[in-house]
């Protein structure tokens, strides 16, 4: 169960090789967590992660899947709820990857990879996700989005439409959970310094993980559904929705 | 037999509205359709009356709640004796329009009259008369509980283990139908009152030691914002019940007043949070100014025993972040745990409306009931500040290291294995489950949070 500060007791993470997943499950869990349940594709770096929170947590398994098989979206989700060894309290959607715009931007195949991992695959998992947790009687689902997603850049703009999909479906089935029990929550970081982004050089505002995670932390004690990484970059994308091309083209990152 | 279910789970939290969940919700109207809706939900059952436990103690997520509206019988007082049955469902409050007419009084107050018969003995709530008194449950003659295996009347001395698992067992045994309680009697509705003023922590301590046993009714209110090194300011109430002889010629025709319904109501969308640091320095700032000493003065009973009770839906006014309590009780050889509590909070910068201190007497036997004979320090804390769960778990820890405990019908985040060293006896609790509930089928948030049984 979620203590009265939103202390989940039973988290699943979808992408669970993510850094950001990583430090928010240690910040939220801080003592009270029981289970852990890490999905995600290589297992060899699930395995690494699990054995880190086992120190902390009685329960962690881990189940792996690929989210370019679209056809056991809901079964990978059931065997996570059935791997947990209570009700889930949190569920995080961390699935995605970067890709490299220039080689994947002339290449269909890759392109269409794009948009399986980062949007079609999270956004069949979140509607098995929803139900389950409707189900339960309570839950949240923390969402992994990206500012390159409200604004699309050119140097970005496969990885950015996927996540302005799957943003605007998290919005809309945000607004569809209203008076379930169930909550969720859209997280938009800039850039994160993470092993995902260690070969790009940071745009500016870039943060560390633990930073967005106790921005997620703080948004969640408000019960914020949009949770900006760092806060000022909520001011700064609204601005930017705005800018005319010549500018927002011009601008650094 | 009658059982209404609501065809859809509807959302729930406790009077902290913190940590809602949403659960299916049956009213039956008597014992046979309760044991009737104890079959079929593998979601769990827990009973609900009024709400008015703080956390998540009548709550069960994605189960059914039985709401004891429906077990609102009053029954025949015995005037010889002094007892009456009433149904689990009965709030306080009815009772009392209906015994202080009649020159009786409940023997056992909480600070609210808006909790029913049921969930006063499930959470064996106490009052200002601890200290000479006892609990709630010390109180009731006989009980009829509805458990997954059958309909049981229990008694002191009839299994009473079963009778003093369900004093304080948060529903965990079964549900409350009715009840016989035990009554005191009353000459009228006034209450003779002494006021006094401290500004030193150990003064206000020492004079509770000293002299509460002179009185019905003691508690302290303390000043926990302000204040260093046991300079916390406080005022302490205590007072008996007025005698007819004590009522002035003027108050004659209102000697046995009921207490009103509320006379404020707290709009369901109050802006913002208005309870936060400024306001909770004023209002204490107000509330030390306006508690002038005094003695023998005369005072309804409802604004002696129920304050807040005037204001419907004052948890509305901490937002809807909510806001949690946190009580606790330690033995009387550790007032510094208190003192320590006292300057840590004040120290913190962390705004704590209300904070109350009383004095326990014995408790019950009853494995997870709260009192115990020592003190008890209630505190409301809005949600918000970063560093609150940190400080109440820093308090935990003290209580629990000194032999105290938290009070489980406030908890909504104590740590789960802190519960075995606050109540060491969950082994009874437990047996007592397995017997009346062999299925597992009572569960609440607050238990399955914290794992009760275990």
């Amino acid at each position: 169960m979620n203590d009265a500060f939103g202390h989940p007791q039973s988290v699943v993470v979808l992408g669970g090789t993510s850094d950001i997943a990583h430090q928010l499950v240690a910040l939220l869990l801080a003592d009270r967590g029981r289970s852990v349940v890490l999905a995600g594709r290589d297992r060899m770096t699930l395995e690494q992660a699990a054995q880190g929170l086992r120190r902390r947590v009685a329960h962690v398994e881990t189940v792996t899947f690929d989210a370019l098989t679209l056809d056991d979206v809901d079964k990978t989700v059931m065997r996570c709820f059935e791997a947990a060894a209570e009700a889930v309290d949190l569920v995080i959607v961390a699935v995605g990857e970067l890709g490299r715009q220039e080689v994947d931007e002339v290449d269909p195949d890759r392109v269409a990879r794009m948009m399986t991992v980062n949007l079609t695959w999270p956004a069949a998992a979140l509607s098995v996700v929803a139900d389950q947790l409707r189900r339960q009687g309570h839950g949240r689902i923390v969402v992994l989005s990206s500012v390159a997603g409200f604004r699309i850049r050119r140097s970005n703009f496969i990885y950015g439409s996927a996540k302005a999909g799957l943003d605007g479906f998290a919005q809309g089935l945000s607004e569809a959970l209203r008076g379930t029990g169930v909550t969720l929550h859209i997280v938009r970081p800039g850039f994160v310094r993470t092993k995902m982004t260690a070969d790009r050089s940071p745009a500016p505002f870039a943060v560390e993980a633990s930073r967005v995670a106790s921005d997620v932390v703080r948004g969640l004690a408000r019960g914020q559904v949009v949770i900006w990484s760092p806060g000022l970059l909520r001011w700064m994308f609204s601005a930017f929705r705005f800018l005319p091309g010549a500018v927002w083209r011009r601008l650094p990152g | 037999m009658t059982v209404t279910v609501e065809s859809s789970p509807l959302p729930l939290s406790g009077w902290g509205r913190t940590a809602p969940t949403t659960a299916l919700v049956g009213r039956p109207v008597d014992a046979s359709s309760v044991l009737a809706s104890m079959h079929d939900h593998s979601g769990g059952i827990i009973a609900r009356g009024l709400g008015r436990s703080y956390g998540d103690a009548a709550q069960c997520t994605g189960g059914l709640t039985i709401d004891t509206a429906g077990l609102g019988h009053i029954g025949a007082m015995n005037e010889v004796v002094g007892t009456i049955e009433v149904g689990g469902g009965v709030s306080l409050h009815n009772l009392m329009r209906r015994l202080i007419p009649a020159g009786w009084f409940v023997a056992v107050t909480p600070g609210t009259r808006y909790v029913t018969v049921g969930g006063a003995i499930a959470a064996d709530v106490h009052g200002k008369n601890h200290h000479r008194d006892g609990s709630f449950a010390r109180h009731v003659v006989e009980m009829t509980i509805v458990t997954p295996s059958g309909v049981v009347t229990v008694a002191p001395d009839r299994d009473p283990e079963l009778f003093w698992a369900t004093a304080g067992g948060m529903g965990l045994t079964g549900v409350v139908v009715s009840a016989v309680l035990r009554l005191i009697p009353i000459e009228t509705s006034w209450m003779r009152v002494d006021s006094q003023r401290f500004t030193r922590l150990e003064d206000l301590m020492s004079t509770m030691e000293d002299t509460d046993s002179r009185y019905h009714y003691s508690v302290a209110w303390l000043d926990c914002v302000g204040g260093r090194n046991g300079d916390h300011r406080s005022v302490l109430t205590r007072g008996d019940h007025a005698n007819s002889g004590a009522i002035p010629g003027r108050l004659r025709g209102r000697s046995r007043e009921i207490p009103s319904d509320p006379r404020i109501r707290v709009p369901h969308q109050a802006p913002g949070r208005l309870v936060n640091r400024l306001s909770v320095r004023a209002l204490n700032e107000a509330w030390f100014r306006a508690s002038r000493e005094s003695r023998g003065s005369l005072r309804p009973l409802a604004g002696f025993f129920h304050p807040l009770d005037g204001v419907a839906g004052w948890n509305l006014l901490y937002g809807p972040q909510g806001f949690v309590q946190y009580q606790f009780a330690v033995p009387a050889e550790r007032a510094d745990v208190i003192e320590d509590a006292v300057e840590a909070i004040a120290s913190s910068g962390i705004p704590s409306f209300l904070a109350v201190l009383k004095r326990f007497g014995p408790g019950t036997p009853g494995p997870l009931s709260f009192s115990q004979e020592g003190w008890t320090l209630a505190l409301d804390f809005p949600l918000g500040p970063p560093g609150l769960p940190a400080l109440l778990d820093r308090l935990d820890d003290a209580v629990a290291a000194c032999g105290g405990r938290v009070y489980l019908a406030k908890d909504s985040r104590l740590r789960p294995e802190l519960l075995t060293v606050m109540y060491p006896r969950l082994d009874d609790m437990a047996r007592v489950c397995r017997r009346v509930d062999p299925e597992g089928v009572l569960a609440s948030d607050l238990s399955r949070r914290l794992g009760i049984p275990r």
